[in-house]
């Protein structure tokens, strides 16, 4: 797994005219022409079925799963990966619909939020200062959340828990007719990812210490700094999405959104964010995200069971990954 | 002279300390694990030889899926779609072995073990083919594997040759030394000593510590990371096959093998970086795993709060370990 030389600099040099230049440099558009491809092959297949309120269910369902894919993203471009976002989305939600009926809704949301940055924190501190892999810390840290939120589950068994109408509304509400609810939370999030990505030092260390640690090292960085800040930060959108979850489903579960977590990292890599860390960015996980939704839309139309779908699920998987990696020569 | 004698002298008390130094995570673990022994001695007295027996049957799926994934992490790479093949591999068996004489379940048994190894022949071949990240390859394969296990078997099904049960359960010479634990040894060393005399185990070794060595010091890198995950799936058929044996049936579901031999190898001392680590302690790693929850068991503890423990347990050894780490890079 050595890194190749991801510089900047060459990256301009290299810049090139041709459809791996493209894919490269600008994976948004390829990426598009997947998802318009996708679509087509829905509409071919069953026209009844793509309506404009088909393409609002899928906006709907990929707006929390690029969330959890927007975690993935971040912490990627440093080489690590936060499959703890299941569980510490999974219990937000539940804290939430749990805590509201004696706290109200701000100060359930309040306490749900900082839990998470808690668990973030933890996980930050593992990997960051600690050095503990990335994988083994986050799985461990989903252990520990999952755990303490079914102790939690056991004392407040009497109290009963329901989803808060706010958020049922955040979930499945459309205003104006066609634009989810849930955008209102989503769309800050990500032009705040986006910016911070693109146009902050923060960002820029990121991807810094994921191209080359060393060299961040030697220039100044503390990586360390970088690395708590950027789990909590994971830790934190991860909450929301869950509060999107809980809303969007109506169930507060302890292991609501476990099921979304292969499927956040495929929508990064999809997306063209290397796992490596150094390379990638927000605009093509969104993408990667409606592509996988849309997929999954696509799958479950054609009527498939459930084996065969989990099956073509994998297998277009590692089928987009290879054609991405072979287009780009990049891993 | 003199220089030369003392340097002998010199030589010969390291090469014990060496040899100390170099198995010292393991002998650790091996203290611990007598001591956890005792611990459970003292909290339990009726735990003795059926308790141990008990431990050696329980292990035995773990402790595959331990060796399978040492062997690809030694090799530089990951697979967590372990339990996918070995939920895949159980189905399989299971469903010839039902109803069919007890001869036909060799040729079944056989042809198991073969089919382990395609499955880590495809896994690896698309690792090294496609050049995507060994994580997302195997992560997207598991849902392959997990199809294929719930297309064959909707529900926990099948059935398992006698002989099969009794190969692994009660015990042999002495009632201390249960049957599953010599399958155990005798299948993992027949395998291990051969393997590590051989060129191949020493390719294994160069190419997970540093892959552009191995190559420039003429290792095929390809070939070797195929036949590491090849071996991967054998053991995986072996995990597979215990499942059904010490059941009875076959569940299609994947079950919690793939996180828990990632802990069990890390607890085990194989760095998660690769090139280093054996197969001696990740197996001490299993055993110590399941004793400790056999202990929660015990001593009544709340289920939820074993899963924190379990975390706990994970992350602070991994966290020890890379202390130890740092303050060996910098003395």
């Amino acid at each position: 797994m050595s890194g190749s030389a991801k510089n900047p600099d060459l990256h301009a040099a290299l810049r090139s005219t041709g459809f791996r230049g493209l894919l490269r440099d600008r994976p948004i558009v390829p990426l598009m022409g997947l998802l318009v491809a996708l679509t087509a092959v829905i509409y071919l297949a069953r026209p009844e079925m793509v309506t404009s309120n088909w393409a609002i269910n899928i906006v709907r369902q990929a707006i929390p799963l690029s969330l959890l894919a927007a975690c993935q993203t971040i912490t990627f471009l440093t080489g690590g990966i936060d499959l703890s976002v299941g569980a510490v989305a999974s219990m937000t939600g539940f804290l939430v619909a749990t805590l509201v009926s004696r706290t109200g809704l701000p100060a359930a949301l309040a306490i749900a939020l900082v839990a998470g940055c808690l668990a973030g924190l933890i996980t930050g501190i593992g990997v960051g200062v600690f050095r503990v892999h990335p994988l083994i810390m986050t799985l461990g840290m989903s252990l520990i959340v999952l755990g303490l939120a079914n102790v939690w589950q056991r004392i407040m068994v009497q109290t009963g828990a329901g989803v808060p109408a706010q958020l049922r509304w955040l979930g499945t509400e459309t205003l104006a007719g066609f634009i989810p609810a849930s955008m209102l939370v989503w769309l800050p999030i990500m032009l705040l990812l986006l910016f911070m990505l693109s146009r902050t030092g923060y960002g820029r260390l990121l991807y810094a210490i994921g191209d080359n640690p060393v060299a961040s090292r030697l220039s100044g960085a503390r990586s360390w700094q970088v690395i708590v800040v950027l789990y909590v930060l994971s830790a934190l959108i991860a909450g929301v999405a869950g509060f999107l979850y809980a809303g969007l489903t109506n169930v507060a579960n302890v292991n609501l959104v476990d099921p979304y977590v292969l499927p956040s990292v495929a929508a990064a890599v999809i997306g063209g964010t290397s796992i490596m860390g150094g390379r990638g960015g927000i605009g093509g996980t969104i993408l990667g995200a409606l592509i996988l939704t849309v997929l999954g839309s696509l799958l479950s139309s054609l009527g498939f069971p459930e084996a065969t779908r989990q099956i073509l699920f994998g297998a277009i998987v590692v089928l987009m990954a290879a054609a991405y990696t072979r287009f780009t020569g990049e891993s | 002279m003199t220089s030369a004698s003392t340097r002998a002298a010199a030589g010969r008390t390291p090469a014990v300390g060496a040899l100390l130094r170099r198995n010292a995570w393991s002998l650790g673990l091996m203290v611990f694990l007598f001591a956890l022994l005792a611990f459970t001695k003292a909290i339990n007295h009726n735990y003795d030889a059926t308790g141990i027996q008990n431990l050696a049957i329980s292990i035995l799926p773990l402790a595959f899926a331990t060796v399978a994934q040492a062997i690809v992490v030694i090799s530089g790479g990951i697979d967590l779609s372990l339990a996918a093949i070995m939920a895949l591999t159980s189905t399989v068996a299971a469903v010839l072995m039902k109803g069919q004489s007890e001869p036909f379940a060799i040729l079944v048994v056989a042809g198991v073990l073969l089919l382990g190894l395609l499955i880590g022949a495809v896994n690896g071949g698309l690792v090294v083919v496609t050049r995507v990240p060994d994580i997302v390859v195997t992560l997207a394969m598991s849902y392959v594997w997990a199809g294929f296990a719930l297309l064959i078997l909707v529900r926990p099904g099948g059935g398992s040759a006698t002989w099969l049960k009794e190969i692994l359960s009660g015990s042999i010479l002495s009632e201390w030394i249960p049957k599953a634990a010599v399958v155990l040894v005798v299948i993992v060393a027949g395998t291990w000593i051969p393997l590590m005399r051989s060129r191949l185990g020493l390719s294994l070794y160069a190419i997970g510590s540093n892959r552009l060595a191995a190559f420039r010091s003429g290792i095929s890198v390809g070939r070797t990371r195929l036949i590491a995950y090849m071996l991967a799936g054998f053991f995986c058929a072996l995990g597979g096959i215990s499942l059904t044996a010490t059941t009875g049936i076959a569940t299609p579901v994947p079950g919690p093998y793939t996180l828990n031999s990632v802990a069990a190898i890390v607890l085990g001392g194989v760095s998660l970086a690769g090139g280093r680590g054996g197969i001696v302690g990740p197996i001490i790693g299993v055993l110590i795993l399941q004793l400790v929850r056999t202990d929660m068991t015990f001593l009544n503890f709340n289920t939820d709060l074993a899963t924190v423990l379990q975390g706990v347990i994970l992350i602070g050894v991994v966290m020890i370990g890379s202390l130890l780490e740092i303050r060996r890079a910098r003395a």
